[in-house]
């Protein structure tokens, strides 16, 4: 049942925190390790960084029997439709952590080969900085996902989701936009 | 035009015929970093040469890559051999005299092409292939000469200095001009 | 249009969504199936021209050309796979679990560093390198800055030289775990994968203290290295040593007797010295061949010919060999880093060359114009 399709009342509110819960508990991440952000991924996977304690120690090797995936790494143009195929096979809810500053906006590789941010591919949830960022920093951005899955904010954005048109030529001077980590605060 | 070593000694016509081992042996000179010895043929002699090399106890190629020298100011040569603007530089590693060798071959812009050294050492291979993909350069007698990073209906060679490095204009950082 | 119960019904197509990605298809590589594929090709994929000494030549009636379609099954084991560790893209002809053929493709990660690099001064050149093989950093950093200081003529001091002959065995240790780490898992023991990165986590700290990142530091400049080993590595580097070499024996007990392990492992992917000299393979790949070539001991660089260790050969060149070796080498990599907490001297850790390193933060403000 999709949480989307429920009538949004107060007999259905608690099976919705229920289904939230559930979902936010046990995200199961896709491998798709491609560089040296995957050594940094499969080492907070490991002992010292456990992601088992939030139920994630499962790499799942199908993606259709994942919710997350975790582009650790540069994507490169070749490896571009690979990586669409690969989200298109998962299967909804899904979300995608774009880790490492190579996925999120193509790093310090800015040039024909890297593919400049892979939300020029697919749709990102949420981006971790760092070259590679190290696990903490990915444990931050999972937990950060686990707050957006509880508090609803993810499908509520997908459900209204027409996406932004950007302008051509912005007219005022750019102003970077808070990220969102910050806006939420540190999770518990 | 012969064959040259690196003092600008003839090391045999273009048949590399009479390549005498003691030519091979003498380290007196180094004539690049990080080698007992640099070797400058045509690109007629050059398969024939690593061949020698290869009898003579080379046993592996330890690289093979192309060069493009389109902006570089000026190299070092040594007299009779005219410079175009691609390089084909093979390093041969001996490790039974542990011993360096190296051979520049110049490669002309107009025909881009030159021997393969598959049959000699099948190792070079992919070295060749990356060698044609990312600078242009078309390699005779390779069993399957074709794209091996780029995807395969990219068009134009990568590392060329005419081609751009492909940069997207970033806050913060303009797009340099050339060094 | 169809007929149901004597009425026509227009049929529904379902067309695939325009926005899906296209099949990657890889023109001229492409594994064909044996009937057509020429036969100079299947010799070609079942590594019959690559893979054989000087002087011999295979026989095409050894091959199975005749082999009909229907017996084998062509796969493609895609670039995102969790065995291929990083992006690697194998067509494969199996029958059963057995590799007939198999085509290659690679290219999924090209950076264009070459391209970056172009662009880079000296100091921004080791940001660029060290990234190409992710796994031992620091190696790169030291081969780039070691060919930098070879052309521009630049003497480092000799406590330089040390302090990266002790990063580069710590980094190899920490890529020796990972291998372990990683091949462990693969061959289904998730402890081992436990373990290796434990061990890791415990070098990476190491760098973490010294360099300032634990992976893809940007330590080994031109010149020299960025910063001083921090005080109290020597009681550090001796925990280190001690806890990793108990614990590889604890790796011997785990995975050297076991008998699934060996199975799994002996005789599987075994390689002739004249194939790996053929196809230019170097490090424990050669020397898990019999070919006693250990960089370190025949054209010694850095302060390796100051130290004192063993190069680890192996006869048959297959897996085990190549875990062995490795393991081994961890253990060297641990004798040498005892020898080096010993030997290391004292003095500057990088070379004031106006050309590659920065003025100390002293004299910039004097010879800076001041505002």
């Amino acid at each position: 049942m999709a949480l989307e399709d429920l009538p949004h009342n107060f007999l259905t509110g608690s099976i919705e925190e229920l289904v939230k819960w559930a979902r936010k508990s046990s995200v199961w991440p896709a491998t798709f390790g491609l560089a040296c952000c995957a050594i940094e991924m499969m080492s907070a996977g490991a002992a010292d960084y456990d992601l088992a304690r939030f139920g994630m120690e499962v790499f799942r090797n199908s993606p259709r029997q994942a919710d997350l995936m975790i582009v650790a790494g540069r994507v490169s143009q070749k490896m571009a439709p690979v990586l669409r195929q690969v989200y298109d096979q998962m299967m909804e809810p899904k979300w995608v952590i774009s880790m490492g500053v190579c996925a999120s906006s193509g790093g310090m590789f800015n040039n024909y080969a890297i593919v400049q941010g892979v939300d020029q591919i697919i749709p990102v949830d949420v981006y971790a900085p760092g070259c590679p960022p190290s696990p903490e920093t990915l444990i931050h951005a999972i937990l950060t996902l686990h707050q957006k899955i509880q508090t609803g904010e993810i499908t509520k954005r997908r459900h209204e989701g027409t996406p932004i048109e950007l302008e051509e030529t912005p007219s005022s001077p750019w102003v970077p936009e808070m990220p969102t980590a910050i806006r939420l605060g540190t999770p518990r | 035009m012969g064959s040259r070593d690196a003092n600008g000694n003839s090391i045999g016509d273009s048949s590399v015929s009479d390549l005498a081992l003691g030519e091979l042996n003498d380290v007196s000179h180094a004539g690049g970093i990080g080698v007992d010895q640099v070797l400058f043929p045509t690109r007629e002699a050059y398969h024939g040469l690593v061949l020698r090399l290869k009898e003579s106890g080379f046993e592996m190629c330890a690289d093979l890559c192309a060069v493009d020298f389109l902006t570089h100011p000026g190299r070092a040569l040594p007299d009779g051999i005219r410079p175009e603007r691609f390089e084909v530089v093979v390093n041969l590693l001996s490790l039974s005299q542990k011993r360096r060798v190296r051979v520049r071959v110049q490669v002309p812009e107009s025909d881009a092409s030159i021997a393969s050294l598959f049959d000699v050492y099948p190792g070079s291979e992919a070295m060749e292939r990356e060698a044609y993909d990312l600078i242009g350069i078309r390699f005779s007698n390779h069993p399957d000469l074709t794209r091996i990073l780029m995807p395969e209906e990219w068009e134009g060679h990568p590392l060329r200095k005419d081609y751009g490095s492909g940069r997207v204009p970033v806050q913060f950082k303009e797009t340099p001009g050339p060094r | 249009m169809t007929t149901i119960d004597d009425q026509e019904v227009p049929m529904r197509v379902i067309e695939r969504p325009a926005w899906s990605a296209k099949e990657t298809s890889e023109g001229p590589q492409e594994l064909l199936e044996r009937s057509g594929t020429p036969e100079e090709e299947i010799l070609r994929e079942a590594g019959g021209v690559l893979r054989l000494p000087d002087g011999h030549v295979l026989d095409a009636g050894q091959i199975d050309v005749e082999r009909s379609d229907d017996e084998t099954m062509i796969i493609n084991m895609g670039p995102q796979h969790p065995s291929t560790h990083g992006v690697l893209r194998l067509m494969l002809e199996l029958d059963g679990e057995t590799v007939l053929r198999t085509k290659s493709v690679i290219g999924y990660l090209h950076t264009g560093m070459e391209k970056t690099g172009e662009e880079l001064t000296y100091v921004q050149g080791a940001t660029n390198v060290t990234r190409m093989d992710y796994l031992s950093p620091l190696h790169n950093e030291a081969v780039f800055s070691l060919a930098t200081e070879a052309l521009l003529g630049v003497e480092i001091p000799d406590r330089a030289t040390w302090i990266r002959t002790l990063m580069l065995e710590l980094n190899r240790v920490s890529s020796h775990l990972m291998w372990m780490a990683t091949n462990g898992m693969d061959l289904g023991s998730t402890s081992m994968m436990i373990f290796g990165f434990r061990e890791r986590e415990m070098v990476m700290s190491f760098f973490e203290k010294t360099t300032g990142l634990r992976m893809n530091n940007n330590y080994i400049r031109p010149g020299g290295v960025a910063a001083d080993l921090p005080d109290g590595w020597e009681d550090d580097i001796d925990i280190l040593c001690e806890t990793i070499l108990e614990r590889t024996f604890e790796y011997d007990q785990l995975l050297t007797g076991q008998p699934i392990f060996r199975e799994r492992t002996e005789g599987v992917g075994g390689l002739l010295a004249e194939e790996a000299l053929a196809l230019s393979v170097t490090g424990p790949l050669l020397r898990s061949t019999g070919v006693p070539w250990d960089l370190r001991r025949t054209m010694p660089y850095l302060a390796y010919d100051q130290l004192d260790f063993d190069v680890l050969v192996g006869t048959y060149g297959d897996n085990f060999d190549r875990y062995a070796i490795r393991l081994g080498e961890i253990r060297e990599s641990i004798r040498m880093i005892r020898q080096i907490l010993e030997k290391m001297p004292t003095g500057d850790y990088r070379v004031q060359d106006p050309k590659v390193t920065p003025p100390p933060r002293g004299r910039a403000t004097c010879t800076l114009p001041c505002w």
